[in-house]
């Protein structure tokens, strides 16, 4: 790749923040698969949001119709257009109502774990020395700890609430992002152009921002994305554990826990909410994914 | 896999024959031809180079014969390989596996990342040997003694248990080549062997290779850009431009009357040592009316602790520099030179403030001992650094306009519509059209990033200009231009340089005055003239008989046995310090370190 290709264009120095985020989003609209992930997402946090007028059922009312005669949920179908669940609840209400729960818990919980864990990685990487160790040294505790237990210890102290339940799996999850982000800066704070930012006078703030930030973007990428659908099922133990989201609120996660058990005579109640799970995983995955692709120059222009 | 018997010189069937090779590439735009219908013969005992600049198709080649071609990307597209009476274009995996090292073997350029580096040397020399079954596992280890005196490896017993990383650069070079000759092959192909070495270890190793080639009458395809090389090696040369042959000659007949254009500027824009006109050398009087000194050095001292054992505790010092001290004045270049590992790269990030250091530096009469990164600041608007590497020093992120911009942002010199004016302005002053500042690093050529590095650096309107191996990453034709550029730029601002380089050719062409440096220290410094015509330190003697000189009629004799030389290291246990050299004055300064008497 030596030759110029491109035709000349006009010479913005700088390309204003706002035109680059419009570009970009023409860019994700651009992309076939991109665009599927970014309909799953809308749609989902329409669900999440007019949930109590798009749910055909009460998802709490224990529906005598619920169950056949024999007492046994109802498989998808007629009134219940994806069957009921134990107790008789149309099971459509509950996963249209736990979309709230689970989009929270997945994209607040993993955006803040994603947050700490990068802050704390990059910071680490490029301060090195005392603040690494220091830092580090947290981090490995906090990896050698038992995640479960902590959660279930964290959630115990305070007031297991929605927020709370967020916060804790952030908790949880933030150590192995810092672990990855943190050797990949040590890695590219070794590199020339970081050196030659140093030799022209940057400061700190200028060099993790505009420089390292933007080349560890794709692994911030992947590794929060790849933490949405593992944040979501920690949720669920948490729940079966009964220190998650308080029963009888449903989560995508604890519709699969509280119904596991009757996985060979009713699936779909397992079913629902895994292909729900994935769905969103996925569509993140995707947009994700896309994202690396067009912040990256270099790949320009490939699909 | 047995041997040929048709190893006879001068024979009438050539080794290797290739005829009409295409290789295409497959890329977005379809397939991408990097070599057309190229064709040659191989002699046995005959050294044929592939010379061309990147992008030739030279290395393309090379991949091409030894069935290495990056699959399924490239591939060869029509042609013929032939080795003795084997068809190689088309042949598998499998078939191949009896002919690598067996009958046509390879060494690379970079002895390091081409070597095992969990396996002990003669691990990786008795793995060759047994996978060709080129003798019983029982004579293995003798073999591989055998082969590491064959290539004058000295201390052969301990190298065999040593691994890759206990070896200098030029040691590995030699190990690949015990590798490589493990199996006697037919054909030897050296992509770049030498560049990654100094140059005398690339002098030496020049020279085994011919020897090695005189005994074993093995076809050597010497694949380069150095024209030096070409002269020193080969008996015909392949001129390779953009996949195709441009001239091919015998070697004496193409140094003295290339026929095509593009071989005449080729060899034109090599730099030749000895051929730079004679500069009158600026005196060394300190009164003369500009001699205001832009960096001043005193006794500057880098190291760096080696830290090891059970507390981690500092267990040896790398006394990268020692005690140097010099001055550069307004408008001149200083050349340090020296091997790697010399120091001369660290003193460069010392005057940057990039690693810590002892001693004193003043940039323009302002002190820098002692200062923070955020004192240093002021500072490094008079001393810039362009890098070795211009792709690594840039961003691939950014645009190149706001990376030219950036420098100017920190320093708060200019903004807005005023900032980009002075991009568009240091655009044009290198050399490139300030409608590619919008254009991202991967866009450009590498000599068109230097220029954008370059630009960057002149954005502060420094005093003074560190270049590290500023143009050794580049093409020759392309390093010309950007030394061209650097003498302008300084004959209109008064630049000072600090010019680091191994290359003594270049210096000769760039420097007012040349400090060369070994183990961290001055072994001689002086005008330009006086060092490189008249060198009175040995070290300074051997680095420069050193230099391939780009004439095939003036091939030099083998080079002194400096195996010993080789073994000096700048790292000291705690405590101690490598003995200081002390300069003396000869004349008009030109000085040269007292060791000198003793030294080997």
């Amino acid at each position: 790749m030596s030759a110029p290709i491109d035709p000349p264009s006009a010479a913005p120095v700088r390309r204003a923040g706002r035109g680059r985020a419009r570009e970009v989003v023409g860019e994700l609209l651009r992309r076939p698969r991109a665009l599927f992930g970014l309909a799953v997402i809308v749609l989902l946090v329409l669900a999440a949001i007019l949930a109590p007028w798009i749910m055909p059922h009460d998802p709490f009312e224990q529906s005598f119709d619920g169950l056949d005669l024999m007492g046994a949920p109802l498989p998808p179908g007629g009134e219940h257009p994806l069957g009921t669940d134990l107790l008789g609840r149309d099971l459509a209400s509950r996963l249209i109502l736990g979309t709230r729960t689970s989009l929270i818990i997945g994209v607040v919980a993993n955006g803040i774990a994603v947050i700490l864990g990068a802050g704390v990685g990059i910071t680490a990487g490029y301060a090195g020395g005392w603040t690494a160790a220091i830092l580090m040294r947290f981090t490995d505790l906090m990896m050698a700890f038992p995640a479960l237990l902590l959660a279930i210890v964290l959630a115990a102290i305070f007031q297991p609430s929605l927020m709370i339940v967020a916060l804790v799996i952030a908790m949880v999850n933030w150590v192995q992002m810092s672990r990855v982000i943190y050797t990949e800066t040590r890695s590219l704070a070794e590199r020339e152009f970081i050196q030659v930012q140093r030799a022209i006078g940057s400061g700190p703030l200028r060099i993790l921002g505009r420089h390292l930030l933007p080349h560890l973007l794709s692994s911030i990428i992947v590794f929060g994305t790849l933490g949405i659908s593992t944040t979501v099922l920690l949720e669920a133990t948490l729940s079966y554990l009964g220190v998650g989201v308080q029963p009888p609120v449903p989560s995508w996660g604890n519709i699969i826990f509280e119904n596991q058990t009757y996985f060979s005579t009713a699936p779909w109640l397992v079913f629902f909410p895994g292909l729900l799970i994935v769905l969103l995983a996925l569509a993140f995955n995707l947009v994700g994914d896309a994202l690396r692709d067009i912040l990256d120059p270099t790949l320009k222009g490939r699909h | 896999m047995s041997g040929t018997g048709d190893t006879g010189r001068g024979g009438a069937r050539p080794a290797l024959e290739v005829r009409d090779l295409t290789v295409q590439v497959a890329t977005e735009a379809g397939a991408k031809t990097v070599l057309d219908g190229l064709s040659f013969d191989l002699s046995p005992g005959e050294t044929l180079a592939l010379a061309g600049e990147s992008g030739s198709g030279k290395s393309m080649t090379a991949l091409a014969i030894m069935g290495l071609l990056p699959k399924p990307m490239a591939r060869i597209a029509n042609g013929s390989i032939r080795l003795g009476g084997t068809e190689l274009s088309g042949l598998g995996e499998r078939g191949y596996r009896g002919i690598r090292s067996a009958r046509i073997a390879m060494i690379f350029q970079e002895p390091m990342t081409s070597l095992n580096p969990l396996m002990t040397v003669e691990r990786q020399l008795c793995e060759v040997l047994l996978e060709h079954g080129a003798c019983r596992r029982a004579e293995a280890p003798g073999r591989a003694l055998r082969l590491l005196r064959d290539v004058r490896l000295t201390e052969p017993e301990r190298r065999l248990k040593q691994y890759p990383h206990e070896l200098s650069g030029g040691m590995r070079q030699r190990v690949m080549i015990a590798i490589a000759l493990a199996c006697e092959p037919e054909i030897l192909i050296a992509d770049e062997p030498t560049t990654a070495l100094d140059v005398t270890v690339q002098a030496e190793i020049l020279d085994l290779i011919r020897a090695l080639q005189r005994d074993h009458g093995t076809a050597v395809l010497m694949i380069t850009h150095d024209m030096g090389v070409v002269a020193e090696m080969a008996d015909r040369v392949i001129v390779l431009r953009a996949g195709r042959q441009e001239e091919a000659a015998p070697v004496e007949t193409l140094f003295a009357a290339p026929r095509t254009e593009y071989a005449r500027s080729l060899l034109d824009a090599v730099p030749r040592l000895g051929t730079a006109p004679p500069r009158p050398t600026t005196p060394d009087a300190p009164d003369a009316p500009d001699a205001r000194n832009v960096v001043e050095v005193e006794d500057l001292s880098v190291r760096f602790d080696i830290a090891g054992g059970l507390l981690n505790r500092t267990v040896a010092r790398v006394h990268a520099v020692e005690g140097v001290s010099f001055h550069i004045r307004a408008g001149e270049t200083l050349a340090l030179v020296g091997e790697s590992g010399c120091g001369k790269s660290t003193i460069g990030k010392a005057l940057l403030g990039l690693v810590p250091w002892q001693g004193s530096i003043r940039i323009d009469g302002v002190e820098t001992q002692g200062r923070s990164r955020a004192a240093m600041r002021p500072v490094l608007r008079d001393v810039q650094m362009v890098f070795q590497d211009p792709g690594a020093s840039l961003d691939s992120r950014m645009t190149v306009g706001e990376q030219v911009a950036e420098p100017m942002k920190v320093h708060g010199i200019a903004r807005g519509a005023e900032l980009t004016d002075r991009c568009e302005w240091l655009f044009r002053r290198v050399g490139l059209s300030p409608d590619m500042l919008s254009r991202y690093p991967h866009e450009f050529s590498g000599g068109q990033r230097q220029r954008v590095c370059i630009a960057r650096a002149l954005g502060l309107s420094p005093k003074v200009i560190v270049a590290d191996e500023s143009v050794s990453a580049l093409d020759v034709s392309v390093q010309a231009r950007v030394l061209d550029l650097l003498a302008e730029l300084q004959e209109q601002d008064g630049l000072s340089y600090l010019f680091i380089s191994h290359d003594m050719a270049v210096i000769e062409q760039v420097a007012d005055r040349v400090t060369v440096m070994r183990l961290g220290q001055v072994m001689e410094e002086g005008p330009r003239d006086a060092v490189l015509r008249d060198p009175r330190h040995p070290y300074t003697k051997r680095l420069l008989a050193a230099v391939p000189v780009p004439d095939p009629t003036l091939r030099r004799g083998p080079m002194p046995d400096t195996a010993g030389i080789e073994e000096a290291s700048p790292i000291f246990p705690v405590g101690r310090a490598p003995e200081r050299v002390t300069l003396h004055d000869l004349a008009r300064g030109h000085r040269v370190a007292r060791q000198a008497a003793t030294a080997p």
